[in-house]
């Protein structure tokens, strides 16, 4: 097992994988957090009953498989005419999951905040604006963010199934490894410590973050 | 730019076999849950234990899991293993691969429910005069089953939408399965995956209904 086939030009194949894996989990990631913050100051902000249509997609997006949803942007694209690659619909569909996981990230964070400190914002003349800026921003950020970053790692690893619309990122290069050298074992091996170096550090910071953060409430 | 004909109808025929395929899905799900909950109480008691020879392998379990892609898991179990001489197939190294993500995600969710028991729980249980075994089987464990039991349900959705991910092994008999069997005998792509959708979250929501109904049926007093 400690023997293997494997040259430095393989090993550098399954990180420039990793690169694309990363960089689908940074647009995705982008879009998607711009969106579920739109989506979540709304859905705290307004009544349920305007925006039910909203919670009830968002809902779908975070009930369907992952890998049923790429299929199908990426055959809906196709009827449409769109013309996309295949790495553009894989981002808009990981923007569009991470918006719905994220507007929950968010609406839960706004809603930790206590209503006795808006209302006594809004009582000091502050506009809705400010209230929304200058108090509850910086007191939601402490209880979302811990989430986000779990939210953030939960996206990048499940960029992963982006391979099955043929895009060639960390765990499909490995696959194309292991299907030239027969080693599945170890190639997987490699392909499992890039994930593993990825995430757990960023892991242990969120932790540590929501440590700290919470012994100065 | 848009001169596609749904055929819907071609896809509502196959709807009995998808059925078929949805009751594997949800099989494989519960399995996996069942599987992931046993391990994932002997993974949260041995990360608390003393012993180094117990926690330093339950913490590299729950490590990977949490820290790799399920994909990743699945395909450890169906490729990786391969190298030792193991063949699964694709149903046993799916459910294999699921039963360990749950397992990981659980035993945080254990342990993070252990820490909300008031230690005295333990003690009283002690004081009656009932073994160490006893006072975790009879006293602590329904109590944290009865705390973790919202994360639980939310891993066995979790759980439901991982089964997809069989299909990229050569699953063929669950709902994905049997939706891209379909598809690639027929190519109507949209709609068969379009009723897959429907059907996983028409599953999502049972199940969401369910463990409302059953947690409202065990947590009355």
């Amino acid at each position: 097992m400690f023997e293997t086939a494997m040259t430095w030009n393989d090993l550098m194949f399954m990180l420039r994988g990793a690169g694309v894996t990363l960089w689908i989990t940074a647009i995705a990631v982008a879009g998607g957090t711009a969106l579920g913050i739109v989506f979540g100051v709304a859905r705290s902000a307004l009544s349920p009953w305007v925006t039910w249509p909203l919670a009830f997609v968002l809902d779908v997006l975070r009930s369907v498989p992952l890998l049923i949803q790429l299929v199908l942007a990426n055959s809906f694209q196709a009827i449409a005419g769109l013309g996309w690659s295949p790495f553009v619909t894989s981002c808009v569909v990981l923007a569009l999951y991470t918006a719905a996981l994220c507007t929950e990230v968010v609406r839960g964070a706004i809603l930790s905040v206590p209503e006795t400190t808006r209302r006594a914002a809004r009582s000091l003349g502050m506009t809705w604006a400010q209230d929304q800026t200058q108090i509850v921003f910086p007191m939601a950020l402490r209880v979302g963010l811990p989430s986000w970053i779990n939210l953030t790692l939960g996206v990048m690893k499940d960029s992963a199934l982006v391979l099955w619309l043929g895009i060639i990122e960390l765990l499909r290069a490995s696959q194309i490894l292991v299907t030239r050298l027969q080693e599945p074992m170890f190639i997987l091996l490699v392909a499992g410590a890039i994930y593993f170096l990825i995430s757990f550090p960023v892991a242990r910071f969120g932790e540590r973050l929501e440590k700290r953060w919470r012994a100065h409430d | 730019m848009f001169d596609y004909t749904f055929q819907w109808r071609q896809a509502y025929r196959h709807l009995p076999r998808m059925l078929e395929g949805a009751l594997v899905t949800l099989e494989i799900a519960v399995l996996s849950l069942i599987i992931g909950i046993v391990i994932a109480v002997l993974l949260a008691v041995a990360r608390d234990s003393k012993s180094i020879w117990l926690r330093a392998p339950a913490t590299a379990w729950v490590e990977v899991a949490r820290n790799t892609p399920a994909l990743f898991q699945i395909y450890m179990a169906h490729f990786g293993l391969g190298s030792f001489g193991i063949y699964l197939s694709p149903y046993v190294a799916l459910l294999a691969g699921i039963a360990f993500n749950n397992a990981g995600y659980l035993c945080e969710t254990f342990r993070g429910a252990l820490r909300a028991i008031p230690e005295t729980q333990t003690r009283a249980g002690r004081s009656l005069g009932m073994g160490q075994a006893q006072t975790f089987r009879l006293i602590v464990m329904p109590q944290m089953f009865r705390i973790s039991f919202l994360p639980t349900t939310n891993q066995m959705v979790w759980a439901i939408l991982m089964t997809s991910l069989g299909v990229t092994v050569g699953m063929a008999t669950d709902l994905t399965g049997i939706t891209q069997n379909l598809n690639a005998r027929t190519f109507r792509t949209f709609e068969l995956f379009a009723m897959a959708a429907v059907l996983y979250y028409l599953i999502a929501k049972a199940v969401m209904l369910a463990a409302r109904l059953i947690a409202w049926r065990l947590f009355r007093y």
